[in-house]
C-alpha cells in the first residue's frame, strides 16, 4: 500500500523549480484560469447587456417555485436547495482527497460516491428549474417575465440565464463524468499500483471550481 | 521505470538522469508506420505535422490573395480560365463574384492568420524546440500533445469543406462582425459558411489551448538540471510567453462564439437590435443586444493574437540572429522584460481596434495610452537586435537573411502602428488600405519571415538535410523586395482614403488614379507568390534530396537541440540528458567560437 506523497517531496529535476508540483496539476490549474476566462467572458457581457437596459425582471418572482408545493410563493427557496447541495459535494470531495492523502482506497471511494451523487442530484435540480422555466413559456428567445418596473422586458433574461446556467450545467455534467471514471479507476485500484492519488486532486480542482463559478453564477442571476 | 511514470512525474523522477537511462536509448519501443507518421507522439514527429498543415494552408490563402488581387488590378477584365475553374456562380464569365471576392477576403484573413500563423507557427516550433531546448524528453503530456494536432486537423478539414458547399464560406471577414455574421438571410456566406467557420474555430481554439498547457507545464516543470529559468534561449521566453496568451485569450473568444452561435440559431439577442432586414424586407424582432459586445470580445482575444503571432518569430530571430552574428544577444534580460511587457500589454490595448465604433473618447484616450506603450518594449527589442548585429562577425546564412528581413519589416509596420494607434489619426485611417498596409508587414510579412527562418535554421535538425541555398537566396530577396512592393503603396492609398474591402475601386473618381498602381501591386503578388513554391520545392525536395547533415552541430550553436543525434529518436537523447552549466549565447567569449551550454564553467569564468 502506498503512502501519502511524502512533504518536500521534488517533481522537478532541474535545478530550482518554480512550482514544486507535478505537471498534471500545473497543467489543471492553467485549465482552470483559461475556463475563469471563458466564465468570465459570459458574465461580463451579460452584465454589458443588463446594466445598459432600462430594467430586468426580479429574481425573486422568476424563482419562486419548489417542486411539490404549487403555486406557493417561496422565493429563491429551491436555488438555495441547489446550492447548499453543490457546496456538500464540494465538501465530500475535499474528504475523498485527503482519504487519498491516507491512501485508503475504500474511504476514498465512498466520498466519491457520494461526492458523484451530490453532483448528479445538482443536475437533476437544474433539469427540474429548466422544465419548470420552460413551462412558464420561458426558453431561448422568449421570455414571458415582466421587468420589475412593469415594461415588457427584452428576452436577454432567459438568453443569458438559459446558456450561462446552461453552459456551468455542462461543466457540471463533465465532472460528474471524469468523477465516475475516478471512482472506476479508484475502485480497480489504479492508484494503489501508482502509490498516490494526485488523479483525485487534479479531479477535486476542477469539481471546486465548477462550485466556485456557480457561486458567481448564481450571484449574478439569483441575487442581483 | 517507464516512459510514462518519467514524463508523469514519478516519486523517482529527480533521480532520472543518473539511474534511469537505459530505457531511453533511440529504440525504446517498437514504432510501425501508425504510430511513427500518423498517430504520434514524438513532439518532433507532431511538429512536422503542423508545419506541413501549415504550408498546404499557407499555399491555399495565399492562392486566394492572388485570386483577389486579379480582382482589384484587374476589376474589367474576362479571365475565361476562373470559369472553367470556379464555376459560374462564383466567376461568372471569367470575373470574380462580388460574394465570391468577400468571401476570398474573409478566408485569406482567417486561414493566414489562425492557421498558418498562429498553428502552422507556434505548432511548429514550440512543438519542436522547446522539448529540444530545454532538455526534456519529451513535452509533458505527449497525449495531449497529439490531440492537440489532430484537434488542429479537424479545424482544418471543417474550414477547408467550408470552400466547396452550394452557398460558400463565410464572407463577413474575417473577424466575422454581427449582425452580418448572425443573420443567414443577410448574405450567402452568413449561411452554412458562418456555421462551420464556428464550429472550425471552436475546434482551433481547443487545440490552441491543448497545445498552450502542454508548452507552459513542460517549461516550467520539465527542464533540465541546470536550466533556469534565465538560461532560457529567448525561444523558448518568446514560446512560454505565446502559450500563456492563447491559454487566456482563446477562451474569450469561444465565448463570444457561442454566443453568436445562439443567436445564430437559437432566436437570441445578444447582439441583435433594432434591425430591418432589405434582403426579406422585414424588420427584426431581436431588441436589447449590442453588436459592439462582440467586437469587445473578439478583440480581446484579437489583439492578443497578433502578439501569439509575432511572440514566436520575435524568439526565433532572437536566436538566429545570435549564433549567426557569433555575438551574444544583446541585453538578453532587456528581451525577457519586453517580451513580458509586450504580453501584459496585449490584454489591455484592443479596443484600438474600434475607436471608431462609438466607444467614448475619454475611454479612447486611455487606449491611445496603453497602445503607443507597447513602443517601448518593441524598440527594445528592436535595438537589441541591432546591437547585436552591431560589429558582429555575420554569416549571411538563408536563415540569417530572414532574421534581419524580420527586423526591416517590424521596424517600417511597427512605425506605422503609431499612427493608427492615436485615435484622432483613426479617424482617417481607420478601414483603409493604410491598415492592411501596418498590420500585413509588421505581423503578416514579418511573423511569415521570422518562421523562414526558423524553418531554414532548424530544418537541418528536423530531417537531417540542408535546405539549397541557392533556391534559398532567391526566395528571400524576391520575398523581402516583394512584400515592400507589394505593402508600401498601400500606405499612399490608404492616405488618399482609398478603404480597404472594397471589390471595385474603379467606380470611385478618387479611386480612379490608383489603377496603375494596383495592377503593379497585383502584378508583384503574383511574382511573390510563385517564388513561395519555389521554397516549398526546395523544402520537399531537400527532405528526400538534400545533401546530408555530417555533423551534430552544423551551425556552431550553443544551444541543446545540437548535442542530440543528427536524426534523434523518440526520447530525443541516447543515454543522459544533458546537464546546463551556462546561459545559451557564449559566443565569442575568452577566443573561443562558442562555448556549449553543456560545457561547465572554467575555472576563471563567473556563473551567468
Amino acid at each position: 500500500m502506498a503512502q501519502a506523497i511524502p512533504a518536500g517531496q521534488k517533481w522537478w529535476s532541474g535545478g530550482k523549480s518554480p512550482f514544486n508540483v507535478e505537471y498534471g496539476k500545473l497543467m489543471m490549474w492553467y485549465f482552470l484560469m483559461s475556463d475563469a476566462f471563458t466564465f468570465g467572458a459570459f458574465l461580463i457581457s451579460y452584465g454589458t447587456i443588463r446594466f445598459s437596459s432600462n430594467s430586468w425582471p426580479d429574481p425573486n418572482e422568476v424563482f419562486r417555485a419548489f417542486p411539490g408545493m404549487g403555486g406557493m410563493h417561496l422565493p429563491l427557496v429551491f436555488v438555495s436547495l441547489m446550492t447548499f447541495i453543490l457546496i456538500m459535494s464540494s465538501v465530500t470531495m475535499v474528504l475523498a482527497v485527503a482519504a487519498g492523502h491516507e491512501g485508503n482506497r475504500k474511504k476514498v471511494a465512498f466520498y466519491m460516491v457520494l461526492t458523484i451523487i451530490g453532483g448528479l442530484m445538482f443536475l437533476g435540480c437544474q433539469a427540474w428549474e429548466w422544465t419548470h422555466l420552460h413551462g412558464e413559456g420561458a426558453w431561448w428567445g422568449r421570455n414571458p417575465f415582466l421587468n420589475v418596473n412593469g415594461s415588457r422586458a427584452s428576452t436577454n433574461f432567459t438568453n443569458f440565464f438559459f446558456t450561462i446556467t446552461g453552459f456551468h450545467g455542462f461543466h457540471v455534467f463533465s465532472g460528474v463524468c471524469i468523477n465516475v471514471i475516478m471512482l472506476i479507476k479508484t475502485l480497480r485500484g489504479d492508484f494503489d499500483r501508482r502509490g498516490h492519488y494526485l488523479m483525485i486532486e487534479k479531479a477535486g480542482l476542477y469539481w471546486h471550481f465548477v462550485d466556485l463559478v456557480w457561486v458567481f453564477v448564481f450571484t449574478c442571476f439569483y441575487l442581483l | 521505470m517507464s516512459n510514462e511514470a518519467t514524463l508523469h512525474g514519478h516519486p523517482e523522477v529527480q533521480t532520472v538522469h543518473e539511474v534511469h537511462h537505459d530505457e531511453h536509448g533511440v529504440h525504446h519501443h517498437k514504432e510501425t508506420f501508425i504510430t511513427k507518421y500518423v498517430f504520434s507522439q514524438d513532439h518532433k514527429m507532431i511538429s512536422k505535422q503542423f508545419l506541413i498543415t501549415g504550408m498546404i494552408w499557407a499555399i491555399i490563402g495565399g492562392l486566394m490573395s492572388v485570386l483577389f488581387r486579379l480582382q482589384l488590378g484587374y476589376p474589367d477584365a474576362h479571365f475565361q480560365f476562373l470559369e472553367d475553374i470556379l464555376g459560374s456562380k462564383w466567376a461568372k464569365g471569367g470575373q470574380i463574384q462580388p460574394e465570391f471576392y468577400y468571401a476570398l477576403v474573409t478566408m485569406h484573413g482567417t486561414i493566414l492568420v489562425f492557421f498558418v500563423l498562429t498553428g502552422g507557427l507556434s505548432g511548429t516550433f514550440a512543438n519542436f524546440l522547446i522539448p529540444l531546448q530545454i532538455g526534456a524528453r519529451d513535452m509533458a503530456s505527449p497525449f495531449l500533445n497529439m490531440l492537440s494536432y489532430w484537434f488542429f486537423l479537424g479545424a482544418s478539414v471543417v474550414m477547408l469543406s467550408s470552400l466547396f458547399i452550394a452557398t460558400g464560406p463565410a464572407s463577413g471577414g474575417w473577424t466575422s462582425y454581427p449582425p452580418l455574421s448572425a443573420l443567414g438571410d443577410a448574405s450567402e456566406g452568413s449561411k452554412t459558411g458562418m456555421d462551420l467557420w464556428i464550429i472550425s474555430m471552436a475546434m482551433f481554439v481547443i487545440s490552441s489551448l491543448l497545445g498552450g498547457l502542454n508548452y507552459i507545464s513542460t517549461v516550467l516543470n520539465m527542464r533540465t538540471k541546470g536550466m533556469s529559468m534565465t538560461r532560457m534561449p529567448l525561444t523558448i521566453w518568446a514560446l512560454l510567453f505565446t502559450a500563456v496568451l492563447g491559454v487566456l485569450s482563446f477562451p474569450v473568444l469561444l465565448s463570444g462564439f457561442i454566443l453568436l452561435l445562439f443567436d445564430r440559431h437559437a432566436g437570441t439577442s445578444f447582439y441583435l437590435s433594432d434591425i430591418f432586414l432589405t434582403e426579406t424586407n422585414k424588420a427584426l424582432p431581436n431588441e436589447g443586444g449590442s453588436a459592439i459586445l462582440y467586437q469587445h470580445l473578439f478583440w480581446f482575444l484579437g489583439h492578443p493574437e497578433v502578439y501569439i503571432i509575432i511572440l514566436p518569430a520575435m524568439g526565433l530571430v532572437s536566436e538566429v540572429m545570435s549564433v549567426n552574428a557569433r555575438k551574444p544577444i544583446f541585453g538578453y534580460m532587456a528581451m525577457v522584460g519586453s517580451l513580458f511587457a509586450i504580453a501584459i500589454l496585449a490584454f489591455l490595448v484592443w479596443a484600438h481596434h474600434m475607436f471608431v465604433t462609438g466607444l467614448n473618447p475619454f475611454l479612447g484616450s486611455i487606449f491611445v495610452l496603453l497602445t503607443l506603450l507597447i513602443a517601448v518594449p518593441s524598440a527594445i527589442k528592436v535595438f537589441n537586435w541591432l546591437t547585436t548585429l552591431w560589429r558582429g562577425n555575420i554569416r549571411f546564412t538563408p536563415a540569417m537573411l530572414f532574421a534581419i528581413g524580420f527586423v526591416s519589416t517590424f521596424i517600417s509596420g511597427g512605425l506605422t502602428g503609431i499612427f493608427l494607434g492615436n485615435s484622432t489619426l483613426d479617424i482617417q485611417l481607420h478601414d483603409t488600405m493604410f491598415v492592411i498596409a501596418h498590420f500585413h508587414i509588421v505581423m503578416g510579412v514579418s511573423g511569415i519571415l521570422g518562421m523562414f527562418a526558423g524553418i531554414y535554421h532548424w530544418f537541418p535538425k528536423m530531417y537531417g538535410r540542408y535546405m539549397n541555398n541557392t533556391l534559398s537566396y532567391i526566395h528571400f530577396w524576391v520575398t523581402l523586395v516583394g512584400a515592400y512592393l507589394i505593402f508600401w503603396p498601400m500606405h499612399y492609398e490608404g492616405l488618399a482614403g482609398m478603404p480597404r474591402r472594397y471589390f471595385d475601386y474603379s467606380q470611385w473618381l478618387s479611386f480612379n488614379q490608383f489603377g496603375g498602381l494596383n495592377r503593379f501591386i497585383s502584378t508583384v503578388a503574383m511574382i511573390t507568390f510563385a517564388v513561395q513554391l519555389l521554397f516549398v520545392f526546395n523544402f520537399f525536395y531537400s527532405i528526400f534530396k538534400g545533401r546530408r547533415v555530417m555533423t551534430r552541430n552544423p551551425w556552431g550553436a550553443t544551444t541543446l537541440e545540437w548535442t542530440a543525434p543528427i536524426r534523434p529518436g523518440h526520447g530525443n537523447w541516447p543515454g543522459d540528458i544533458p546537464e546546463v552549466h551556462r546561459w545559451p549565447y557564449d559566443y565569442a567569449k575568452d577566443g573561443r567560437d562558442f562555448i556549449p551550454q553543456t560545457e561547465p564553467l572554467g575555472p576563471n569564468e563567473s556563473a551567468h
